[in-house]
């Protein structure tokens, strides 16, 4: 609890330099609507303020910026706009919607708990299958020295490569032969868990030192004993570590994933509003990725914790 | 089908191969740790072609490597544009500018500890999060061009490397810490001398890392809105239609440009950081 006192003046400094970007990034449109209003503006003529610099405006313009963190569709809407549209997306149109749950018995496409669970699902399909099968291929590559030389360096390298440059053509490809909805986005993200789950996996299976290989030769250690009894157990610190990257990392994926193909998720709902300048939709589906890979990651780190205290790795 | 059944000998063959040479009499070889991912690379690029021209997929699904080679080459001129827009531009500028800060700013936050008891759990935190969802915000905010793909890029590079160097900066021992103090040094030269040199296997950690992320920042960035050139541009619209040899090329051009970058701060980095045991173990 500490940290708490710092953390808190660092969220609060970075709350008010957002309210405070507000005016000078929403400055055009507050005077063209005050000019509306009937308000007095310094360059009368919006022609002129087109090409004038935002800080000047503001400075020329005090008075008339009262509109700065209510504006519709701002360049950047402030928190309290975009807390707004967090709570009318998911409680409000759930709850008192025509579309939502209580009135209609199944979850609104317009509310981010819809789309968002669209992403989760395909983000939690995507990692498991990535993650076991990095798991697999690294008791692989530990127990074959041919599989360890052949395949190691390309998993080493295909992680400096921007695998997301694939996903537009996996989603299409796939949708050619017959496959669509959630499998394609979760063959992505299960791709961008892989690798990361392999390497640190390898790393941890090769984690215990020559004293303690050799104790379980003395002991007349079978190969699979070694595995079970051994390199498992301390392989498992590694496997956590390399399971947060790897599940933020799907998080991504099915994100980037539901872009080419419009049917629902957080990606789509980014897109979107980015087609119809709807900022406020694109923050909140924003808020609404960061807090589900908060959430993934903190889960990873929870179960992670309780594993360590439970095999006595952690005091 | 013959061709099918060819794919399959020439993979056993090859498996048999790389067996032999990684537990035969040439294991302990130099050369043997660099021919056999290259022969295991090789027998995937053959079997590939073997099985799509065998079964006959049609190229709009997979198209095989020797399509994807010709069209590369083919078009050179187009992905040679298409790369100095998403990586010279985009990707290697906001990575200058994304380092930098983050550099600086870590040498900032390190000074006083109420910052960095304050920043570091939010730089973590945003390390963690799905920072391409900026994307959309800053193709609004900057425009079409390469600005917002360079803004996507220094977010996405920023905490990693602020991360990795206010950890690296934490790295010296009380002892060398000591003996600073008895030389009469100040504080900039124990950073200088001392501390900075220090943090370097951090600081090329957090710079070989963010390598990829600004790769990756560049090219999805690209998906919400281009100039009509780019490799994500190139890749959204080929894929459109369905030319997907045209997609293959961009991505083995991604894959090249991700390695060499990769490459090249690695190299940096043995040049820079030679005293560090896990270089100099490799001499």
């Amino acid at each position: 609890m500490k940290h708490l006192l710092p953390v808190l003046t660092v969220v609060i400094a970075l709350l008010a330099v957002w309210y405070i970007a507000c005016i000078p990034m929403n400055v055009k449109e507050v005077l063209t609507t005050a000019e509306r209003a009937g308000v007095p503006i310094d360059p009368p003529s919006a022609a002129e303020r087109r090409d004038m610099g935002h800080l000047a405006l503001v400075l020329r313009n005090t008075d008339a910026l009262g509109g700065s963190w209510s504006q519709d569709r701002a360049r950047l809407p402030s928190p309290h706009q975009i807390t707004a549209e967090l709570w009318k997306s998911t409680w409000e149109e759930e709850v008192n919607g025509r579309r939502g749950i209580v009135r209609s018995g199944s979850l609104s496409n317009r509310s981010l708990i819809y789309h968002g669970w669209i992403t989760l699902s395909a983000t939690f399909v995507g990692f498991l299958i990535g993650a076991g099968l990095g798991v697999l291929l690294a008791v692989g590559i530990v127990h074959s020295r041919v599989m360890d030389m052949s395949v190691m360096p390309w998993a080493i390298i295909s992680q400096t490569i921007p695998i997301v440059a694939l996903a537009p053509m996996i989603i299409v490809v796939l949708y050619s032969v017959g496959i669509n909805g959630l499998i394609p986005k979760a063959i992505i993200s299960a791709y961008l868990s892989f690798f990361p789950v392999v390497v640190g996996m390898v790393k941890g299976l090769r984690a215990p030192d020559h004293m303690q290989l050799d104790l379980l030769k003395t002991y007349n250690a079978t190969k699979s004993q070694t595995f079970w009894k051994l390199r498992l157990p301390s392989s498992v610190p590694y496997l956590f570590t390399s399971l947060k990257i790897g599940i933020a990392a799907s998080l991504v994926g099915a994100i980037v994933g539901e872009l080419p193909v419009q049917r629902g998720g957080l990606g789509a709902r980014m897109l979107g509003g980015s087609y119809y300048g709807q900022t406020e939709q694109i923050w909140a589906a924003l808020f609404v990725a960061a807090g589900m890979a908060a959430l993934l990651v903190w889960l990873i780190g929870w179960l992670e914790k309780r594993t360590l205290t439970r095999m006595g790795m952690l005091t | 089908m013959i061709l099918v059944v060819l794919a399959f000998v020439f993979w056993i063959a090859a498996w048999g191969l790389n067996g032999y040479l990684a537990n035969g009499p040439f294991a302990k070889q130099p050369w043997v740790s660099i021919a056999v991912p290259a022969i295991f690379g090789i027998t995937i690029l053959v079997c590939w072609e073997l099985i799509v021209r065998g079964a006959g997929v049609p190229a709009v699904i997979l198209p095989p490597p020797t399509q994807i080679a010709s069209t590369l080459v083919a078009n050179l001129d187009v992905i040679w544009g298409d790369f100095v827009q998403t990586f010279i531009k985009g990707a290697l500028s906001g990575y200058l500018i994304g380092c930098g800060a983050g550099f600086l700013l870590a040498i900032l936050v390190d000074r006083y500890q109420f910052l960095r008891k304050g920043l570091l759990p939010v730089g973590n935190f945003m390390a963690a999060l799905p920072i391409v969802g900026t994307a959309p915000i800053l193709v609004m905010w900057f425009g079409f061009d390469w600005q917002s793909k360079a803004a996507v890029v220094v977010i996405m590079v920023f905490f990693p490397m602020l991360v990795n160097t206010v950890a690296g900066l934490r790295d010296t021992t009380a002892m060398q810490r000591d003996l600073m103090r008895t030389y009469g040094a100040g504080y900039f030269q124990t950073l200088f001398k001392l501390r900075l040199p220090a943090a370097m296997p951090f600081i090329f950690n957090g710079l070989k890392i963010t390598t990829t992320l600004a790769l990756i920042g560049a090219i999805v960035a690209e998906f919400f809105g281009s100039p009509t050139r780019g490799m994500g541009f190139r890749i959204s619209t080929s894929v459109g239609q369905l030319a997907l040899d045209m997609v293959w090329a961009e991505i083995v051009a991604a894959a090249i440009a991700g390695s060499l970058f990769y490459g090249a701060v690695t190299f940096l980095e043995q040049r820079v950081t030679f005293w560090h045991p896990s270089q100099r173990a490799k001499q």
